[in-house]
């Protein structure tokens, strides 16, 4: 299991088991009752055998892979895992937002691929609040990550207003 | 000009700190070369054929003379005593230490100034044109936009990762000079008929490998939407953009790919979900925005025509740098001065710690404080009363910096090229040395006219040569160094591209092509044509027959 940190503190057990490539749905059966996160195409295939034998559900979405196919449903999905192929793949990003703002989505968002300290502190901006790190990953050092900016000037999910609406002076409209 | 308030200063420290702990892990080999490269490009830091490469920000070319000083200083003790502007209103230092940039970035914070963003596949440093403000016929100062598009921008979570580099130019006057049709962004500020000035939005335009002139996305965006429309290209550049090729990775290539029209809808679709956010503009931080860009205080009334009028007479050198150098300034009584920093024998846009020093002084003493620079690698001074412009020239005169050129066939775009840049395929510095000493006689010069020349020594294009009225791009031809020559190309408000004359030239031709281009434009011109009005007016062919007749 790679390092997990999730609202700021690592994680020392993890109940969620990233389907990273499924052939068919006996891999859920062989386990019934455990949670996985599934790749996005699996569950479109497999819907109904996820329903019956997942404990929780969570759904996967490369970064090429856009949320329209499930936007009715995302809360059925504790975790909406964004993929990271290489970090300078910045597409998860707009993901990750989108969930946040727009369809103003409340569950866990993780990243998930390459993911490493540099990267943080923009992830947590863009609504991922929960990361599985790099397997080469000093997570004790990535968690310093998040204080790197002590505000920015763009909204983000802490920070609701962008910094022109914070500033004194600039609040009445 | 903008001055830092305590966010502002927090987070540039911040960030200072950041690359500090970086680069030490790098150092220490717990970064890997893969991984610190977009860390340390999106600070600015290149690593370049002989050295790396340092490039500051100047936030839409404006300058402090303070800050001015601060250059300096980094080109003497950092640097080998010069500096480099380049086509992007920044400036490049080519021989710092890896070890010593994050110093140099603390020198930069103490004065407001960063590496922020200058490289990488993020938002570039935004421009303008360097007559903001000043200018007599502009539409409205576009300064106050840039800075809202500079924070905006800086440290944008989503959009640090894009599929390549992303550059915005704003421009709020009708010459444009800030080359704004061949951005990736375009922000034109316009007069609507009611009277009322909104921005007019392109996007698509870019210059390298596949030169486009942007497209209208939004034929008017109310000012206090500005930055919506702005993120909904971006959101939809950012998830659409091509990533599996660097060389279409640019979003002209994906306006191109999805068609303009369905591209434009995608961009609409996106902005009516974000339309009335908070990332709305409110009316405070627009007027707070533009307080800091308020006049300065002009003398009124002044009156001095007279003093200057006698200057002009009784000083022919003084009055040719007049004609070329002063440009008409919307207060009276005042001129926009700029100072060519293309002397013959010295790199385009090459500027030594103790010239930028004495510019600073000439700021102060001249032009309340500040200087801007231009992407045409010139240093402005804008705000100088015409009573004391031969007395300035005078004391430019000391340092060499009184060259009238501006807008002259020696007045060249130029990029580093093969002398500095690992990306080269030519040297072209030296082609321009080559050109300014072919042309060296000042009245022939001033006889011909405007005509923007641009070298560029590879298809990256930094040198702009497309928009250029003459484009000299550096090729390779089975390892030999060749010049291929393009026509009518222009980065104005009726921007064009240039047209590829035909086979390419060994560098000792150069010279004697541009002659020829020269000659054909002379016999062929109509009152007062500039060499590109002849050119739209009689096409491409006699300029092409002319340079290939016989040899070829
Ligand atoms: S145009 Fe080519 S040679 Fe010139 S600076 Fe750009 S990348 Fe280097």
């Amino acid at each position: 299991m790679p390092a997990i940190i999730k609202d700021g503190a690592i994680l020392t057990r993890d109940r969620w088991t990233l389907l990273r490539e499924a052939t068919g749905p006996e891999v859920l059966q062989a386990a019934p009752g455990r949670s996985f996160i599934v790749p996005l195409d699996f569950w479109l295939s497999y819907r109904a055998q996820v329903e019956e034998y997942c404990g929780e559900t969570g759904i996967w979405l490369d970064s090429h892979q856009t949320l329209e196919p499930i936007a009715d449903v995302l809360a059925k999905f504790a975790v909406i895992a964004l993929n990271f192929p290489v970090f300078a793949d910045g597409r998860s990003y707009s993901n990750a937002r989108e969930l946040r703002q727009h369809y103003r989505y409340q569950g866990e968002i993780r990243a998930i691929g390459d993911v490493m300290r540099d990267q943080l502190y923009y992830m947590s901006r863009c609504g991922f609040n929960s990361f599985a790190l790099r397997h080469d990953q000093n997570s004790e050092l990535c968690l310093q990550a998040f204080g790197d900016f002590s505000t920015g000037y763009q909204s983000s999910v802490n920070e609701p207003l962008p910094l022109f609406r914070r500033r004194g002076g600039a609040r009445k409209e | 000009m903008y001055v830092y308030d305590q966010y502002d200063h927090q987070m540039l420290a911040e960030r200072v700190e950041q690359f500090r702990d970086q680069t030490d892990r790098y150092l220490a080999g717990k970064l890997s070369d893969a991984e610190f490269l977009p860390l340390r490009l999106q600070n600015g830091l290149y690593i370049q054929r002989l050295a790396p490469m340092l490039r500051v920000a100047i936030p839409y070319g404006l300058l402090s003379s303070r800050q001015l000083r601060k250059l300096a200083l980094i080109a003497r003790e950092y640097d080998k005593g010069y500096g480099h502007l380049t086509t992007r209103q920044n400036i490049q230092f080519n021989w710092p230490e890896l070890a010593e940039t994050p110093d140099i970035l603390t020198h930069l914070a103490e004065v407001e100034m960063h590496a922020i963003q200058t490289s990488g596949n993020c938002i570039r440093n935004v421009t303008t044109d360097h007559y903001a403000g000043v200018a007599a016929d502009e539409v409205e100062d576009s300064r106050p936009w840039c800075e809202i598009i500079r924070q905006w921008s800086t440290f944008h979570p989503e959009f640090a990762y894009l599929p390549r580099k992303f550059k915005i130019a704003v421009c709020g006057t009708p010459a444009d000079q800030a080359a704004t049709q061949v951005h990736d962004i375009g922000v034109y500020l316009i007069r609507l008929e009611n009277g009322e000035i909104a921005f007019r939005i392109l996007a698509g335009g870019g210059l390298g490998r596949t030169p486009v002139i942007g497209q209208v996305i939004f034929e008017h965006v109310e000012k206090r939407h500005l930055l919506t429309a702005l993120e909904a290209i971006m959101r939809v550049y950012n998830r659409e953009g091509r990533r599996d090729n660097k060389y279409k990775a640019r979003i002209k290539i994906l306006v191109r790919e999805t068609g303009i029209d369905e591209f434009r809808e995608k961009a609409h679709a996106e902005w009516e979900r974000i339309k009335g956010s908070t990332l709305t503009l409110t009316d405070a931080e627009i007027e707070r925005c533009q307080a800091f860009f308020v006049d300065p205080d002009y003398v009124r009334r002044l009156n001095g025509s007279a003093t200057l009028k006698e200057k002009l007479h009784g000083d022919a050198d003084f009055a040719r740098w007049h004609r070329r150098n002063a440009r008409a300034h919307k207060q009276p009584g005042y001129a926009i001065v700029t100072i060519s920093l293309k002397q013959t024998g010295v790199a385009p846009g090459d500027i030594t710690d103790r010239q930028m020093e004495f510019i600073a002084d000439l700021a102060d003493k001249y032009s309340f404080g500040e200087a801007r620079i231009s992407h045409k690698q010139n240093i402005i001074l804008a705000d100088v009363e015409q009573r004391k412009l031969h007395e300035l020239w005078r004391e430019l005169s000391t340092q060499s910096l009184h060259t009238a050129a501006l807008g002259l066939l020696t007045d060249i775009i130029c990029c580093p090229g093969g002398d500095f840049c690992a990306l080269a395929n030519a040297k072209s510095i030296p082609v321009a040395e080559e050109i300014q000493r072919y042309f060296e006689d000042a009245a022939e010069l001033e006889e011909i006219g405007d005509l923007q020349l641009n070298i560029s020594g590879c298809m990256n294009a930094c040198g702009h040569h497309h928009v250029g009225n003459i484009g000299i791009l550096g090729v390779d031809k089975k390892g030999e160094e060749f010049y291929q020559v393009s026509i009518g190309g222009s980065s104005a408000r009726e921007a064009s591209l240039g047209k590829i004359l035909g086979p390419s030239f060994a560098r000792e031709e150069v010279p004697g092509v541009m002659r020829t281009l020269v000659d054909v434009y002379k016999a062929e011109r109509k009152n007062g044509e500039a060499f590109l009005d002849t050119y739209r007016r009689i096409g491409h062919e006699p300029f092409k027959q002319a340079v290939y007749a016989g040899n070829h």
